[in-house]
């Protein structure tokens, strides 16, 4: 499997961000996983954990977000779920299908940042994301 | 300070950009990538060693990369056809990489080759994920793999240029359903090619070579859905 090399695309991507961004810490990182894009979020969830220690996502919790595959037709327009395994070919007109509208996605797609534990902040403000 | 922010980042980003940087350096030398994706045991490293000879023969530079978790044996077997051959040992990594690859062709590659057929390590799920930079992405399946191969993997399959079966000889013994195969993957990749091969028999001889020449001459290769998803 090698959803040990995306988790520590995703780490290193993220520390990236952070640090370019001057964040002291990753609470919580959320990643879309699309329906064909061959990665189990379990196992992802799993090497997201090993590859956080040691970097600033250390203790960072991973959310994981399921994509349906969708495709269209576009001689006759027709959209629809594509279900697993996927079936490409347009039930109206048999053809096969033109576009895949979603499904393939492995993106991250939001980060939130944390103050480290050892300096909290002083003045700390409830925010609407985490209710 | 807690704040949320959109990323917005494509996980594999990284090693699309090596892919794509990689496809234009071979190009513009003149060097075609063609990608191997199969089961391990569907005999990848038996038909690549028909058409690699099969291409010295006809006089076409070629070279092959194999990739292996542990052992040299396919490279010792595919050098016997005489055209340049390098064993990657991934030290147990399930696929290869874009940045990978490129590491290994840097001070190996002849200037001269046309096609480099990279074996990709035997597995039908992790390599699928990643661009190496090819321009035909071959997925193979042998008789005795069964008809739904092409259901149970649908991103190799449903990512393919061409598909090969291979071992076609043991068709019978093995009840091997043609239709419902084919079938399987038109239903995952529409429009994509299904040729038989079998290095007993000699069916479908020169396959790899054939469709590797015309990816190389510019001709259009197959576009599967899959790959023509949104960004």
């Amino acid at each position: 499997m090698h959803e040990m090399s995306v988790a520590l695309s995703v780490v290193d991507q993220v520390e990236r961000a952070a640090r370019s961004g001057g964040a002291p810490g990753v609470r919580r990182v959320a990643v879309d996983i699309g329906e064909l894009a061959g990665v189990v979020p379990d196992s992802l969830s799993f090497c997201f954990g090993l590859a956080c220690a040691g970097t600033l996502l250390e203790g960072a919790e991973l959310v994981t977000r399921s994509v349906p595959a969708r495709a269209r037709c576009a001689p006759c327009g027709r959209a629809w779920d594509t279900g697993m395994p996927p079936d490409m070919i347009c039930a109206a007109c048999r053809g096969g299908a033109t576009e895949l509208l979603s499904g393939r996605e492995l993106r991250i797609s939001e980060v939130h940042w944390s103050a480290p534990p050892t300096a909290p902040d002083p003045t700390p403000v409830p925010q609407p994301e985490e209710s | 300070m807690c704040r949320t922010v959109d990323l917005r980042q494509a996980v594999l980003a990284k090693n699309t950009r090596a892919a794509d940087v990689l496809r234009t350096e071979l190009t513009a030398r003149g060097t075609t990538v063609i990608n191997l994706l199969s089961s391990p045991g569907s005999g990848k490293t038996a038909l690549l060693e028909r058409e690699l000879l099969l291409a010295r023969e006809r006089g076409v530079a070629t070279a092959a990369l194999t990739a292996d978790l542990a052992t040299e044996n396919d490279a010792t077997r595919l050098a016997r056809s005489g055209v340049p051959v390098k064993q990657v040992l991934t030290d147990g990594l399930c696929h290869l990489e874009a940045d990978m690859l490129a590491g290994h062709l840097h001070d190996w590659l002849p200037g001269a080759t046309r096609l480099l057929f990279v074996e990709n390590v035997g597995n039908l799920v992790c390599p699928a994920a990643y661009d190496l930079g090819e321009s035909l992405r071959v997925v193979l399946a042998s008789v005795t793999e069964g008809e739904d191969k092409p259901l149970k993997y649908p991103t190799a399959f449903g990512t393919a240029q061409l598909v090969v079966v291979t071992k076609s000889d043991l068709a019978g013994p093995a009840a091997f359903d043609e239709a419902a195969f084919r079938a399987h993957v038109e239903r995952v990749n529409p429009g994509v090619e299904v040729v038989l091969t079998s290095v007993r028999t000699g069916e479908g001889a020169g396959v790899l070579v054939d469709r590797a020449l015309a990816a190389a001459d510019g001709e259009t290769v197959h576009a599967p859905v899959m790959a023509r998803a949104r960004a």
